[in-house]
């Protein structure tokens, strides 16, 4: 705190949210994976592998801790054109967002598809993850999809 | 179960209310609904509240809104972060303790000061979804995608349920997507959010209901004819997307069962679907059927308040009970993505 020669007192304000968490083994083990350009769904007690991975299974809560990993492609199970980026999205040309089953994974994951226009989207189209060049253990380490080359 | 009934309400809705506080509009609101039936806060055993401080901007917001409600001498309060309806599930249980007669209940939002569709991306699981920020209006058009090419509805199907919105809307003077448009036109629309088109996303609005319940005689006193509830509950489906099917809602299907929806007719339902998808969901998951006029106010789609449109479901089939247009009416509020937590409510009247 600084005093003025007109002696009010006065600080700096700040708006933060001055907490940090870890992320925990199974969502950490993720994120982790993605840094090293892998990734990992999480086995379920049916077999299915659920991908990105919960600590617990949403429908029978079981605790899940078994990480397997997946494939970098996958099938699109449904999809919509973002034609503006929104400020925050972490993508900054018009793009598609689809839900994407990794080959070897049971449940889609959101992200986004890389493309010109809608009409280069399908339900069950093919696509490929690209990998940011810098990655730091976070979804968007995941630059997007592209359709996968035949 | 003690008898329960809606015995008065308040709302006001508009596109958007620029000089006035979330306080300021909704005071005369709290207190116009006491004195239509003729109480005053010292009558009120219970006041519990659902708004958001994310779409207010404010940490505790919601007790300056407690400061208007007279709370001097000291009053017993509760607040939900959630849509009103909620609040009203918490003093419904209250009173089943049968230390309470009678409970205010309010719910508002003044989202036209921000995106709400880019701030609901907050609500979203907060490690692989919230950072990439999907909007509302996408999370939907993904399940209405789905909703399409499995065949299950069609975009003429969804074109009409907007266009009887819209024909709904314009007879309630709070509604705020009045003008009429035809099934034709509406499938002329360009898409907004592909597949959805604008007629298929909510009227966003900012405003309020205020609510009144009142237990077994009280309710007699103070209505002519209460709008009693026969059935309540609430249940909610996975947070996760991807484990859900997105073209059916469990959560709403299991709370309509518990709440007794099927076991009489059903006049008239009034559904929080803030989209004409959502619309479609609930009304398969519910079975209601053809003879079941669906949203006479117009809905969400005519008119939707954030963290009140569940609260104004309630509110609409009550006020239609007690005004004598029906005699059974089911309201349900809804929370989440894709109609992630479905409250579901029977009202009947005698």
């Amino acid at each position: 705190m600084v005093s003025n020669d007109d002696g009010v007192l006065r600080a700096p304000l700040r708006l933060e949210y001055p907490f940090t968490r870890t992320t925990g083994q199974v969502v950490g083990g993720f994120l982790t994976g993605l840094r090293e350009g892998m990734v990992l769904g999480a086995k379920r007690a049916d077999g299915t592998v659920m991908c990105p991975p919960l600590e617990y299974d949403p429908i029978t809560s079981d605790p899940l801790t078994e990480l397997v990993e997946v494939g970098q492609s996958g099938t699109v199970t449904t999809w919509t054109w973002n034609g503006e980026p929104r400020a925050q999205q972490p993508f900054s040309q018009p793009f598609a967002w689809a839900m994407i089953t990794l080959d070897g994974a049971d449940t889609p994951m959101l992200h986004g598809v890389l493309v010109d226009g809608p009409d280069a989207m399908s339900t069950g189209m093919r696509v490929s993850l690209q990998w940011r060049n810098e990655r730091e253990g976070h979804i968007a380490d995941i630059a997007g999809f592209v359709p996968e080359e035949a | 179960m003690r008898d329960i009934a809606v015995v008065a309400s308040m709302q006001r809705q508009e596109k958007s209310i620029d000089n006035e506080s979330e306080v300021e509009y909704m005071v005369p609101l709290m207190h116009g609904v006491k004195e239509s039936i003729g109480i005053t806060q010292a009558d009120v055993g219970f006041t519990c509240s659902g708004s958001s401080d994310f779409i207010a901007g404010q940490a505790f917001s919601f007790v300056m809104t407690v400061d208007g409600a007279n709370p001097v001498p000291p009053i017993s309060e509760s607040h939900v972060e959630m849509d009103g309806a909620w609040a009203l599930y918490e003093a419904w249980v209250k009173m089943q303790t049968g230390e309470i007669d009678i409970a205010l209940i309010y719910g508002y939002s003044k989202s036209s000061g921000g995106s709400l569709r880019d701030v609901l991306a907050t609500q979203m699981e907060p490690f692989y979804v919230a950072p990439l920020w999907p909007d509302a209006f996408a999370i939907e058009a993904l399940a209405a995608r789905q909703l399409i090419e499995s065949g299950k509805v069609s975009l003429e199907q969804l074109a009409e349920i907007a266009s009887r919105s819209r024909d709904h809307a314009a007879t309630n003077p709070n509604a705020v997507r009045t003008t009429a448009k035809s099934v034709a036109d509406i499938m002329a629309e360009a898409p907004l959010m592909d597949p959805l088109r604008p007629s298929d996303i909510p009227a966003s609005a900012d405003g309020g209901c205020a609510l009144i319940l009142a237990a077994g005689d009280r309710a007699k006193d103070l209505c002519e004819r209460p709008a009693w509830i026969r059935g309540i509950d609430h249940r909610t489906d996975a947070h996760t997307l991807g484990v859900r099917d997105l073209t059916t809602s469990m959560s709403a299907r299991i709370a309509g069962e518990k709440a007794g929806v099927g076991n009489d007719k059903v006049d008239f339902a009034e559904l929080y679907a803030p989209f004409t998808t959502s619309e479609f969901i609930l009304t398969e998951a519910l079975g209601l059927g053809e003879d079941t006029v669906i949203n006479p106010s117009g809905g969400t789609l005519g008119a939707h308040t954030m963290m009140a449109s569940g609260l104004i479901r309630i509110a609409e089939a009550a006020q239609r009970i007690t005004n004598g247009d029906g005699d059974r009416a089911v309201a349900t509020a809804g929370s989440g993505p894709n109609l992630q937590q479905n409250l579901v409510c029977v009202l009947e009247g005698e």
